[in-house]
């Protein structure tokens, strides 16, 4: 089949939803936070939330993430998206809401705005991108890089009798009362992406609810800060960052 | 009514859509009398104690970014811990209050009144080229008017304004005239984040330029504004000056105490005139260059080391001699103490 004929309107089976913009991304090739991006654009899209919607970026490789998203955004300082969040769902109640985060804006500087806004109930959703590395500054050690993992500020590896243990937050933020819905997803592969997707649609439903503060976890990929190629990073993400990281649902609401 | 009290009830007449704030001697009280009054079912106000500073600034950030009228309050130490956020809302062009009741510092500090956040609050404070309206009351009548105001200033120039008061204030009960129930705004404004309206193009809030050149334009923008600003919104107050050989410059709760040793100065013969900055950005230069030629010297009082007098210094550009007169760490002047420094440090000097 020629090239002209797959990209005919007849054959079509995969639209791009308008809830992304039609900029080029900057993503490195290969990183996962492009289909990540896609997929909670389509969530919204396919809850027809677009104009209700406002959503905060982080500070980290999705800090432009405003925009690819074409929804309402605020641009929130390091770590302080949950705060950020809270104040737009506080005075904005009947709106939807939900954070972006990567690891090191979420689990390390931003430690006590993602627990508090979770331990408070916040009626929010957020989604937590964890590749284990600082991947905008260029490779530094992350909250959750694993023991013995390598990074520019860990060289030799990570060693967790001096720099401490990887910090599985998603777990953590599942003990408190005030979170609802807590789940480990991953966009590596077509299955998982829209299992990803499901649940990112979910906690956008549970937020009418008023129930809680929804946490979508997604492990993901970082093949820059890895060194590694993009199918490369895939692969060492099932065989080292799965097991650490186990996917599937932590928290769910009661039946 | 007590000060800080006094201030959290204008914020609720003020028409405040949200406050977020964090307990701190000596302002405290503002958290506890809003939790206490509940606005929630008087005007639909959000209060929320959050669980810090740095979160209560950010989530004054979240409000502000919908168009909200969005307030926080803290002392110095918690002050130091809302400057990132303070830059970002600048840097973003978002509206909003912000009061410190100071108290001495640095670092811990102690509880007691003083004056020695001036440098923090009106050269910036945080990182960036940036500027906070500073409002200094002088009386509890003056904080619950300043925050009606702080709010207009703030939603004018979309930029943050600071109302810079101080334990004596915070803490001390005055008559007070409230102004009436303002109605809380419903007003959408195009640069909110309020959800995307179909055929517009999405609303970003964000203080981000990757390209320098992009980046400057910003900064250009925002010195224009702060000229507007500095033409349009200087506010001072003067006492007997017409004739005055000396002038005594101070601001906040200290002007009242030298208010007193100006009277005192007064009895004696001594023509002493006064000028009270009610706005310390901007500040009153003109007014003070125009007073610089007249008088035979300047005595600065303020409750810390020496802040606001390089201001004075500046405005007075060398026309007329400056001297400074304080006491810090919370310990307070008496009119006795600052008649004494006019007399030796001015007059003798």
């Amino acid at each position: 089949m020629a090239e002209s004929n797959i990209i005919s309107p007849e054959n079509l089976v995969y639209e791009k939803t308008s809830v992304m913009t039609d900029r080029v991304m900057h993503y490195c090739p290969g990183c996962g936070h492009g289909t990540a991006h896609r997929m909670l654009a389509e969530a919204i899209d396919e809850l027809g939330i677009q104009g209700d919607i406002i959503g905060v970026a982080p500070v980290g490789c999705s800090v432009l993430a405003y925009y690819y998203f074409d929804v309402d955004m605020q641009e929130a300082a390091h770590g302080r998206a949950p705060a950020v969040a809270t104040g737009i769902k506080r005075v904005l109640p009947d709106k939807y809401v939900f954070t972006y985060q990567g690891d090191g804006d979420l689990a390390a500087i931003g430690t006590a705005e993602t627990i508090h806004a979770c331990n408070r109930g916040e009626n929010i959703l957020i989604v937590f991108i964890n590749n284990g590395i600082y991947g905008m500054t260029g490779g530094q050690m992350a909250p959750t890089t694993l023991p013995g993992m390598k990074s520019s500020t860990s060289p030799r590896g990570r060693d967790v009798s001096t720099m401490g243990n990887p910090l599985k937050i998603t777990e953590l933020v599942a003990e408190l009362t005030g979170t609802y819905f807590v789940t480990r997803q991953s966009v590596h592969a077509p299955a998982n992406a829209r299992k990803a997707k499901r649940a990112m649609k979910k906690a956008l439903e549970y937020q009418k609810l008023n129930k809680g503060t929804c946490f979508v976890e997604i492990v993901s990929n970082c093949p820059s800060g890895w060194k590694m190629t993009p199918a490369q990073s895939n692969k060492w993400m099932e065989e080292n960052m799965f097991p650490f990281y186990p996917l599937g649902d932590i928290k769910v609401p009661e039946q | 009514m007590k000060g800080n009290e006094a201030l959290a009830e204008a914020a609720i007449r003020a028409g405040a859509d949200a406050y977020f704030g964090y307990p701190i001697t000596p302002q405290s009280e503002v958290i506890e009398y809003l939790m206490r009054e509940n606005p929630a079912d008087r005007t639909g106000m959000q209060v929320l104690q959050a669980e810090s500073e740095i979160a209560a600034i950010n989530m004054v950030y979240g409000a502000a970014g919908c168009g909200k009228r969005a307030m926080t309050s803290s002392s110095s130490p918690g002050i130091s811990l809302k400057m990132e956020g303070l830059s970002y809302i600048a840097g973003a062009e978002l509206p909003c209050v912000v009061v410190n009741v100071v108290r001495a510092g640095p670092g811990l500090g102690t509880i007691q009144p003083s004056q020695s956040d001036y440098f923090q609050a009106v050269k910036g404070g945080g990182h960036g080229d940036y500027k906070l309206i500073v409002l200094a009351p002088a009386t509890v009548q003056e904080s619950v008017d300043y925050v009606k105001l702080a709010f207009d200033l703030a939603f004018k120039y979309r930029n943050p304004v600071m109302i810079l008061s101080d334990g004596i204030i915070g803490q001390m009960m005055e008559k007070v005239e409230l102004f009436e129930q303002m109605p809380r705004s419903n007003k959408e404004y195009e640069w909110a984040t309020l959800g995307k309206k179909p055929g517009k193009n999405s609303v970003i809030v964000t203080s981000l330029q990757l390209q320098s050149e992009e980046q400057e334009k910003v900064n250009l923008r925002l010195q224009a504004k702060y000229r507007e600003v500095e033409k349009n919104e200087v506010r001072f107050e003067t006492y007997g000056c017409e004739d005055a050989e000396y002038l005594f410059a101070a601001f906040g709760s200290c002007a009242r105490i030298t208010r007193k040793a100006l009277d005192m100065a007064r009895a004696k013969g001594i023509k002493v005139g006064i000028i009270r900055p009610q706005t310390l950005y901007p500040f009153p230069v003109d007014e003070i260059s125009r007073l610089a030629g007249q008088v035979k010297g300047i005595l600065t009082v303020e409750m810390n080391a020496g802040q606001m007098v390089e201001d004075v210094k500046l405005a007075v550009n060398g026309k007329t001699p400056v001297e400074f007169y304080g006491r810090f760490g919370g310990m307070i002047p008496t009119p006795d103490e600052i008649l004494e420094a006019l007399e030796q440090k001015i007059i003798g000097g």
